[in-house]
């Protein structure tokens, strides 16, 4: 059985992790306002699903979790329930034993968990005995399980039904059926039941409710109330000759015995119905888009056989212009017409909502506040917008270190923020948006702002700096410290930041992705640091540049002007070659010195330099000649020779060869 | 190879192997490995990148490192430029190439044949062995060491 399912195991662990991040983020709204219908509907949604699929998957424990889950769910649907913060903790500690046991099992160990406390909570939520579960040890909730009444939802309804049989002489009886575990079809089997009982009599009930029997929904058991003359033999015999059912329990009942539930006045046909048509708004919402899962390296597959396209059709756009033949030349085009389309699809499938990352901070924040007992506001905005694929899998660490950041550093606690007059509930927005072939991403924080003067006598004490450059900087430079490898100013070590990484990785990690990050703060008012990050990794703009025999890309993003100067314009500054430029002095760098040029050309007193910006400064390379502007699809150059300083890829030039980009942060 | 004595009639293990020139001596590997043999492609050199690294060859539309065997067994390179080669290998993810002077065939070798090198003046480590074939000594590389991919 397991077998069979294990491929769909990867759906699976695909689509529970989806549903456990639509579950934390709807309940997330639910405790914002607890009145939000939607949000419940959807939890409900989500929980349902997660639930079928486990069941359907045999993670029993799973399953198991999910559906004590549901039936809180369902209470509080009722409106039976309120949407306490007791409950919503519980919900959000459901959620994260689900987590956990999905984790386990795409790591390849099986679901089973002993959820008993987390089972036993939710038993008495569901009982509406909150405080009582609120100190709820483990044990204490050795509560009555709940009579069979309480498990079939009885209405007056039903007992009226009940009654009345009884009145003329039926026999009521409740029945429970086990089918085999290794049952492949278990909603044949319940159909089969149904239909041999309904021969001679009227299923009344069902636990869990008929529809859900029939859709399988159901481990291995189901219990019902049916209304029959037949005697107790006479069931069991004719249910024992349905197949693959393991045991039969056939009870008379006494009506007296039974309780109306008075506290759930629905009746739950109309209950089911309800369910069933939230569960179609809930579909029609979600689920307009048609979407296909694709493997990620299929796609980069696609990708690299476009960018070969793109290559040849840059060979054949030079084979046309030499031969000068016009039907050739007119076919050319339509292939730059397609093959520059088709390039833009392929960009486009690979690029995704950053929602995909924003996703799981709402969560991690409301966590972090909470052990921090800080108040927080916190707002996503853009979260539609689209990033490359390889980019998103690379942004998620350094926004939750930021993130934490402004937690742990940015906002005060709710009686700081008080005295100073501010909305005790401080805000931490985070934002994205683009802008030309960038993508911003901002997190701020309207709390102390960066304090410089506990950042220099960090810097001091930590001897990144000495007392006298202390005195010398100017703000900028003192927040830039920050960035400085193994500095932290928060003074505790707290749990949440200042583990020994610090802001010095986040910049890095923005940097390997050709991005920037600036920090803007105020004190008193709040800090914002922006991210700046490249549209994609895949496909880039660069200048092409010729050094004696070779040619170079220098990626377009770190190039801010090209210029040509003579011999005389040189100067020298101890020892290191440098020019004026508008009345700034830019180091020059000789490239063919830098990269070792076997074969350097006589350059003669001209000479061309590429402006360039290396963090916040500009320097110049000098290089032989200017080739032109050109989109390069970048190849990485393998595990090999990975890291080589100055050199961040390769691609393959129109001719066919293999042409180098020069990485400007490490060039030196 | 410790185990010749025990390797008689029927358990006798062959391997096939490329064999190429490098120099004056005469080298193979395990073709098991070797993914394909080009003529020489145009070769972009690395700046700053380990000696023994040639450069970087694109091979349909993939970007291949080449190494130079030749300056790091401090060979002479010899031959005509015409019969240069490029032997493509791959291990798992990694592809990479060497420069051959010549490929002189593909043959089988029994591996009672193969004496383990434990000459001092060789770079024992970096080979599976010397193999004898008639009067030929071929020598036979461990390409994974010599790519520094040690198999975990």
């Amino acid at each position: 059985m397991k077998m069979d399912m294990s491929k769909y195991l990867d759906v699976f662990l695909e689509e529970s992790k989806e549903h456990l991040e639509s579950l934390n983020e709807q309940l997330l709204e639910l405790e914002k306002n607890s009145k939000d219908v939607s949000s419940l509907n959807e939890i409900f949604r989500a929980a349902h699903t997660l639930k079928g699929m486990s069941s359907t998957m045999g993670f029993n424990d799973l399953a198991d979790l999910t559906h004590h889950m549901e039936d809180v769910l369902a209470d509080l649907k009722e409106g039976l329930l309120e949407a306490n913060s007791y409950v919503i903790d519980v919900l959000f500690h459901c959620f994260d034993r689900l987590q956990l046991m999905i984790d386990n099992i795409a790591v390849g160990k099986s679901d089973e968990m002993d959820n008993s406390d987390l089972l036993n909570i939710l038993k008495n939520i569901k009982m509406g005995n909150y405080e009582y579960a609120a100190m709820a040890e483990p044990k204490a909730s050795e509560a009555p399980v709940a009579d069979v009444s309480d498990l079939f939802n009885l209405n007056e309804y039903d007992m009226t039904i009940l009654k009345e049989a009884a009145s003329r002489d039926f026999t009521i009886y409740y029945i429970k059926v086990e089918l085999d575990p290794g049952c492949l079809m278990k909603a044949v089997r319940a159909f089969m039941v149904f239909k041999t009982l309904e021969e001679d009599g009227e299923i009344i009930k069902t636990s869990p409710p008929s529809q859900d029997i029939d859709e399988g929904k159901f481990e291995t058991s189901f219990e019902l109330f049916l209304i029959t003359r037949l005697t107790e033999d006479a069931i069991a015999h004719r249910l024992n000759e349905i197949s693959e059912i393991k045991s039969i329990t056939v009870e008379p009942l006494d009506l007296n015995s039974l309780n109306i539930s008075d506290n759930r006045p629905k009746v739950e046909a109309t209950h089911n119905e309800e369910n069933h048509n939230n569960d179609d708004t809930g579909k029609k919402v979600h689920k307009m888009k048609q979407t296909v899962r694709v493997d990620i390296e299929r796609l980069d597959n696609l990708m690299n056989l476009v960018g070969e396209l793109v290559m040849h059709k840059g060979r054949l756009e030079q084979i046309g212009s030499n031969q000068k033949i016009a039907d050739l030349h007119e076919t050319i085009e339509q292939i730059d017409r397609i093959s520059t389309d088709l390039q833009s699809v392929v960009m486009k499938v690979r690029m995704v909502p950053i929602e995909q990352v924003f996703n799981r901070f709402p969560r991690m924040v409301r966590d972090l506040a909470k052990d921090l007992q800080k108040e927080v506001d916190f707002i996503i905005e853009g979260k539609e917008t689209e990033l490359d694929r390889t980019v998103i899998d690379e942004i998620g660490d350094p926004l939750v270190h930021l993130l934490r950041n402004a937690l742990d550093h940015g906002v005060e606690l709710p009686q700081e923020r008080t005295k100073k007059g501010k909305d005790p509930v401080g805000t931490v927005i985070l934002r994205a948006r683009h802008e030309g072939n960038n993508v911003f991403i901002e997190v701020e924080d309207d709390g102390e702002g960066i304090e410089t003067d506990k950042v220099l006598a960090k810097a001091v004490e930590k001897g990144f700096i000495n007392a006298k450059q202390a005195e010398q900087m100017n703000k900028e430079d003192v927040i830039n410290l920050l960035f400085s490898s193994g500095f932290s100013t928060s003074s505790t070590v707290t749990d949440v930041s200042g583990r020994g990484v610090g802001l010095d990785v986040v910049k890095n990690k923005i940097e390997s992705l050709n991005g920037e990050i600036n920090v803007e703060s105020r004190t008193g008012q709040g800090t914002r640091f922006r991210i700046k990050l490249p549209l994609t990794l895949a496909i880039i703009q660069a200048l092409m540049v010729a050094v004696g025999d070779e040619i170079y890309a220098i990626p377009l993003s770190s190039v801010d002007e090209t210029t040509m100067i003579t011999g005389a314009d040189i100067k020298m500054v101890q020892n290191q070659e440098v020019i004026m430029l508008r009345g700034n002095i830019l180091p020059l760098f000789r490239l063919a010195a830098i990269l070792e040029v076997p074969k350097q050309s006589d350059i003669g007193d001209e000479m061309y330099v590429v402006v360039v910006r290396r963090g916040d400064q500009q320097i110049g390379l000098v290089v032989d000649a200017l080739i032109g502007q050109q989109e390069i699809v970048i190849k990485s150059l393998g595990k090999l020779l990975n890291g080589i300083p100055g050199i961040a890829g390769a691609i393959v030039a129109g001719d066919g060869n293999v042409r180098l980009i020069l990485d400007i942060t490490t060039l030196n | 190879m410790n185990n010749t004595a025990e390797l008689d009639y029927e358990d006798e293990e062959e391997i096939q192997v490329v064999a190429f020139q490098l120099g004056k001596e005469e080298y193979a590997v395990d073709i098991l490995n070797v993914q394909e043999i080009n003529r020489l492609l145009n070769i972009t050199r690395i700046p700053r990148a380990d000696k023994n690294i040639e450069g970087v060859v694109n091979l349909r539309g993939n970007i291949i490192p080449v190494i130079n065997l030749h300056s790091k067994f401090n060979l002479e390179s010899a031959g005509e430029e015409d019969d240069k080669r490029i032997i493509v290998f791959q291990f798992d993810d990694v592809r990479a190439g060497i420069i051959v002077d010549e490929v002189s065939e593909v043959l089988r070798i029994s591996s009672k044949d193969i004496e383990a090198a434990t000459y001092q003046s060789m770079d024992a480590t970096l080979l599976k062995g010397i193999a004898k074939v008639g009067e030929r000594l071929l020598i036979l590389l461990d390409l994974q060491k010599i790519l520094g991919l040690e198999a975990v």
